[in-house]
């Protein structure tokens, strides 16, 4: 699949920032007036602006708002009711613990779902496409995403004693998601014999493409480049993205300007495999449509 | 909202005789030449007369080999465009409705003053039928000439999707595949039609036939070959110079036997 920067982007910059929305939600850490608007504008920035950058992709960002209104089926459209919802619930929730240094304990926990249920809804617009055998794994795919969003909102939160335990659970999800991947496609039955039907007559191989030319199909489905690093790009993104950050929180430092900084590294560097490993969530995955191309 | 529809009135679609087939590619020429005319966004091309053209088509015709068993290799071609599935996930997945199931005859369509453009329903089809057009920003796909069918303007002929009148060879049939008694149905009944990706659980409307067995002649020996025997070979061993040759060449290192 295509890695659209727009929408590496979102996924990365929108689950972090629901995933501190949460810890906020709970009162994690229990934070009023300057230091909470500090909180609130780290999350609404991340939250809000993987919103707007996946807009970026659309072919008529304008009629975005249609995308409400089908929320019965499409979990696209339950994405963008639950974002929205959430961080409206969560702005009444901000609004008390800045200006008014009260905490409203049910609206925090409503919002902190709401946030959750946008990454699980974020998830599932992967995981319920049978024609990618590598998202099409359910509770694995959503698994990853709940998890890297629970460990970055943890470490942007502070709060170190669950960002640890979180972030070797989605270290462990990461590699659970990797081994499992790697043998959906052949897993899910589909070959060039079922696609033509032609499989019970012979072997079949693509002789000749419709067009000299690419297509949309072959630049959206069948992106390639890249894929020979993949192994390297793994080992990167789960090192910046699980190992660094992991070593930064469990390094015996006292000083204060010390541990802020150890902090600030842990949450950059996770920022930063998160987004590898996002990458790599779309490079690698295979549509079965490339089959009709002969390629994967 | 984009349920499917439970049942559908008539399950209009196409079947493809991949036997009859000759990969003339006149289908993908009608298609892009009526769908750029009339309804909707017309099929745009990028970089038409440059290094790299492509653009947007309804109906491609890919073609494969087929190597069996024993025998020799067969060439077929493949024409593959929407198939109007009857679980079809293009609609499921849309979020703003533009996407839609017809009760009355089954037919998959785009609105295309909605569509937002995200791609989403291309994404979840597994046959590459729909294209996202790069200069209108929306979903283009085969409405089945929906424009053509019931259209009173047209002689009666020509109310048939553009693809499946202009096929030379009569490959492409048209019909309801509900009706078990339509021409269509007993086609799919005689010929053993098939559907792609059934493990895709969509439930295609659009039905293939597959190639029929070829070069039967053959094999029945009384018929065709009666010139083999004058065709065997007449010497089997080198004599003169060249059986030197072969002989010495034979001797030295290197040799395969």
């Amino acid at each position: 699949m295509h890695p659209a920067p727009s929408v590496i982007l979102f996924t990365t910059l929108s689950g972090l920032g629901f995933g501190l929305l949460f810890f906020l939600g709970l009162g994690m850490p229990e934070v009023t007036g300057k230091v909470a608007f500090v909180f609130y504008t780290i999350a609404y920035a991340l939250g809000v602006g993987g919103l707007l950058a996946s807009t970026f992709h659309l072919g008529h960002p304008e009629r975005a708002w249609r995308a409400f209104s089908q929320w019965r089926s499409s979990w696209l459209s339950r994405e963008g009711c639950c974002a929205v919802a959430a961080l409206l619930i969560m702005g009444a929730y901000a609004i008390g613990a800045i200006f008014l240094g009260t905490h409203w304990t049910l609206l925090g926990a409503l919002g902190a779902s709401l946030s959750l249920g946008t990454v699980f809804t974020t998830s599932m617009i992967y995981a319920q496409l049978k024609t990618v055998p590598r998202w099409n794994m359910v509770p694995l795919t959503p698994a990853l995403f709940l998890t890297l969003s629970l460990a970055g909102g943890a470490l942007l939160a502070g709060q170190e004693g669950q960002a640890m335990g979180l972030l070797a659970l989605a270290g462990l999800t990461l590699l659970a998601y990797w081994h499992q991947g790697d043998r959906a496609f052949a897993q899910s039955g589909t070959t060039l014999a079922s696609a033509t039907g032609l499989g019970p007559r012979g072997d079949v191989r693509a002789f000749e493409p419709p067009h000299t030319g690419t297509n949309y199909l072959l630049r959206e489905f069948v992106y390639v480049v890249g894929r020979k690093h993949a192994m390297r790009l793994r080992a990167i993104g789960f090192g910046l993205a699980i190992l660094l950050p992991l070593i930064c929180l469990s390094l015996p430092i006292s000083g204060l300007l010390a541990k802020h900084l150890l902090a600030a590294l842990a949450v950059l560097s996770h920022i930063a495999g998160v987004a590898a490993t996002r990458w790599l969530f779309f490079a690698e995955a295979e549509h079965v449509v490339g089959l009709y191309y002969g390629k994967r | 909202m984009t349920d499917l529809p439970q049942t559908t009135t008539r399950k209009m679609g196409l079947v493809i005789d991949l036997d009859t087939c000759v990969g003339c590619h006149a289908c993908v020429i009608s298609c892009k030449g009526w769908n750029t005319e009339n309804y909707g966004a017309p099929l745009s091309d990028q970089d038409a007369y440059g290094a790299n053209p492509s653009g947007t088509f309804l109906n491609r015709v890919h073609s494969y080999e087929v190597q069996p068993e024993q025998g020799p290799a067969q060439l077929i071609h493949f024409p593959k465009s929407c198939l109007h599935c009857e679980d079809a996930p293009c609609v499921t997945v849309c979020p703003t409705g533009a996407s839609y199931k017809r009760v009355e005859d089954g037919i998959v369509l785009v609105n295309e003053d909605t569509c937002i453009g995200c791609g989403l329903c291309a994404w979840s089809c597994p046959y590459g039928a729909r294209e996202l057009d790069l200069a209108a920003g929306v979903m283009k796909k085969c409405t089945l000439c929906v424009d053509r069918i019931y259209n009173q303007n047209l002689p009666e002929e020509d109310r048939q999707p553009a693809c499946v009148r202009t096929c030379p060879a009569g490959a492409r049939h048209f019909g309801d595949l509900g009706d078990p008694n339509s021409d269509v149905s007993q086609l799919v009944a005689a010929r053993g039609g098939i559907d792609l990706m059934p493990e895709m659980g969509t439930k295609p409307v659009n039905k293939y036939l597959p190639p029929r067995p070829k070069d039967t002649l053959a094999r029945s020996q009384d018929q065709i070959d009666v010139l083999s025997p004058f065709l065997a070979p007449v010497a089997e061993d080198t004599v003169g110079f060249l059986g030197w040759l072969d002989r010495a060449l034979e001797k030295l290192p290197g040799g395969s036997n």
